[in-house]
């Protein structure tokens, strides 16, 4: 109940299991060689305190501490039903922790509205793609643009000027980012009739739409082949170098190593491991929580 | 590059609407005028040869049915704003219908307790009334913003019945009595009032100026951020919250906007008839309206104007038809639901569906006989 996780134990093993010579086109970084950031600093942008959330006798966190920092890929990785999403749902306002603070630029995100939490600066994209289907691709990222717009229902009913201002910059804006995440070909089709690789590249642009600072991608690569899979890495560090942090929830080890310059790993909604992409490999919890090896034997 | 990406982000859509939106704009100016003016014309609709005696109905007065079919229309077009639109179900439409009703009648009939200290006309009344009508949308909306769907749907069935009973039980709102004498729109022409109690043409022709006006703004949100924010609740509430749509502001707005459009179709109606009561705003008649934007095609204004224009149409033209010893008008919500039974069988989008759900269905047909 928890955790909406969809991915059966195969698809995970199938993800996991990919050679990772079938991934990289050519031209393309490889899949593993990491990749730190160089814009990365040493500022707290999103600091998650000793949170806590319980639904009813079920405990999806369970004390659970770390930060990010400005301008850096955090990984969030775990297996099935870790808690992942749930972390997610936390910062998001969707879910209220039980216990426990999220501070966002030094400020509670707990109790605030979803949107509020959106213009705030924190943007997401969903596990399973959740768009606007009927709505053109154009439309969907207008309504992510729409989020720091001020006009009200008077000026748009009398077409004032604040009205064409920001209809039109917020029109070129959306465009600028279906070009950036490149799908702008289809900007005038409903979004149900896009492949869905196309739909999960929409759901990045409308939440950059929200001119966010921290962007959260939950499993972006749900469902990709390795060819996707490595383009899809070449947006993230696009992203990332256009200065917004992004946090990404990730099965795929290869795809989380290949790109995070940090990874907190949660197990039962703990965290048990934290590190570089070096570090967390090596660790024996990981090891054990991914390959089911009990952790006395490790 | 550009401007090809630009012309196809908004409307691109096969048949009849497709074709219109890849005229020039002069052209497409040139088509919406022509069908204005038709519009106007219809009230001598029964002067064309051969087609127009099939048209007119013969039980009732054109002009009187016309006028009918024009505040169905506004009350199409205000509920499409609320149900196609914004998602939002709602099966109590008549009680706005009948805040703007009443709102009209308290402030001007001499039957009304308030008549002494207004004695309004009924132009100065109309502001009133409908802010009347807006403040109801709002108190309907505010208790039901965390419902959705049937819920809604039940609530807001609740709400229209509370105003009828409200207004048959309270000696102010005079039930069954109803209220008399409310005064007719103002104007002189030729030294005799123009909306007069003989001739319905200028009622006809004021609620088509209404219509008119009510189109370009529902048309201006519709293509802004309010539009958009209205589609994203109904696609995907939680999703639009977000994505920073602040749900709840434009959710009420949706109904006090529907409200305030179904409280436009009520005014009129009070101006027109002369005489309302509690037995005008039966249930029946928000059931009604709704099977009209559905049947027309929900979310979209062309379709709930020609769903609006039907369900008044088709009850009037059955009117004094007899076949053998039977009036068909007593049947006429028997013959009325067979017909949208067979509407929605050949056509379950809406005659003219919105652009939307025609590209949904379009897709299953590819879904079952892929090309």
């Amino acid at each position: 109940m928890s955790e909406p996780h969809k991915e059966t134990p195969e698809e995970l093993d199938r993800a996991n299991e990919r050679p990772v010579d079938e991934a990289a086109p050519t031209g393309g970084a490889k899949l593993d060689e990491p990749n730190p950031s160089p814009v990365r600093g040493e500022e707290v942008l999103l600091e998650v305190d000793h949170v806590t959330l319980r639904f009813g006798g079920v405990v999806a966190l369970n004390d659970v501490s770390f930060s990010l920092r400005k301008g850096e890929i955090f990984g969030l990785i775990g297996p099935n039903g870790a808690g992942k999403t749930t972390c997610f749902n936390a910062m998001t306002g969707v879910y209220r922790p039980t216990s426990g603070a999220i501070r966002f630029q030094g400020e509670s995100v707990v109790g605030k509205k979803k949107h509020e939490i959106t213009r705030g600066g924190i943007a997401r994209t969903f596990q399973n793609v959740r768009l606007f289907p009927e709505m053109t691709a154009l439309e969907n990222v207008m309504v992510g643009a729409d989020a720091h717009h001020k006009t009200s229902v008077i000026s748009a009913l009398f077409r004032l000027p604040r009205f064409w201002s920001e209809e039109k910059s917020g029109r070129a804006r959306s465009i600028e980012l279906l070009k950036f995440v490149g799908i702008v070909h289809r900007a005038g089709d409903v979004s149900r009739n896009l492949s869905y690789g196309e739909q999960r590249r929409l759901e990045i642009a409308r939440a950059l739409a929200t001119n966010p600072t921290l962007l959260c991608l939950d499993e972006p690569a749900a469902g990709f082949n390795p060819a996707e899979k490595e383009e899809l890495l070449q947006l993230i560090r696009k992203i990332r170098d256009t200065g917004v942090t992004v946090l990404l929830i990730e099965h795929d080890m290869r795809l989380v190593m290949g790109v995070t310059d940090r990874i907190v790993v949660l197990e039962f909604g703990k965290k048990i491991a934290e590190g570089t992409p070096a570090e967390v490999r090596d660790n024996p919890a990981v090891i054990a929580a991914y390959l089911g090896v009990p952790t006395d034997a490790a | 590059m550009t401007t090809t990406t630009e012309k196809a982000t908004w409307r691109s859509s096969g048949g009849v609407r497709g074709w219109f939106g890849r005229q020039p704009g002069w052209v497409r100016g040139i088509i919406v005028l022509v069908s204005a003016i038709l519009a106007f014309l219809l009230p001598y609709a029964a002067e064309v040869p051969l087609i127009g005696p099939q048209i007119v109905t013969e039980g009732i007065d054109w002009p009187s049915a016309l006028f009918n079919m024009s505040y169905y229309v506004l009350l199409a077009l205000g509920l499409n704003v609320v149900v196609g639109y914004a998602g939002l179900l709602d099966l109590g439409y008549v009680g706005f219908f009948a805040v703007g009703a009443y709102g009209t009648a308290l402030l001007t009939s001499p039957d009304s307790v308030l008549y002494a200290d207004t004695g309004w006309k009924w132009l100065m009344a109309v502001p009133v009334a409908l802010a009347l009508t807006m403040v109801a949308g709002l108190i309907l909306g505010w208790p039901t913003l965390r419902l959705r769907g049937d819920y809604l749907a039940i609530v807001t069935l609740g709400f229209a019945e509370i105003i009828r009973i409200f207004a048959t039980s309270t000696t102010t709102l005079r039930g069954d009595r109803g209220f008399a004498s409310i005064p007719h729109p103002p104007g002189m022409w030729n030294g005799k009032p123009i909306f007069g109690v003989t001739d319905a043409v200028p009622y006809f022709w004021l609620g088509l100026v209404v219509i008119i006006l009510v189109i370009l703004g529902v048309r201006n949100l519709d293509r802004s951020r309010v539009g958009r924010s209205w589609l994203a609740i109904r696609e995907d509430e939680e999703a639009a919250e977000i994505m920073g749509v602040r749900t709840i502001k434009y959710k009420l707005w949706a109904f006090a906007i529907g409200a305030f459009i179904g409280g436009l179709g009520g005014v009129l109606f009070a101006g027109e008839q002369g005489f309302i009561n509690s037995q005008t705003f039966v249930l029946q008649f928000s059931i009604l309206v709704l099977a009209g934007v559905v049947m027309g095609g929900s979310g979209n204004m062309a379709g709930a104007i020609l769903g609006g224009a039907l369900i008044s149409y088709i009850p009037d033209r059955l009117r004094g038809i007899s076949l053998g010893d039977t009036d068909l008008y007593e049947y006429r919500f028997a013959l009325f639901g067979l017909v949208i039974i067979i509407i929605m069988v050949l056509r379950p989008q809406g005659l003219i569906p919105s652009r939307r759900r025609a590209m949904e269905l379009k897709d299953r047909e590819k879904e079952v006989a892929p090309q």
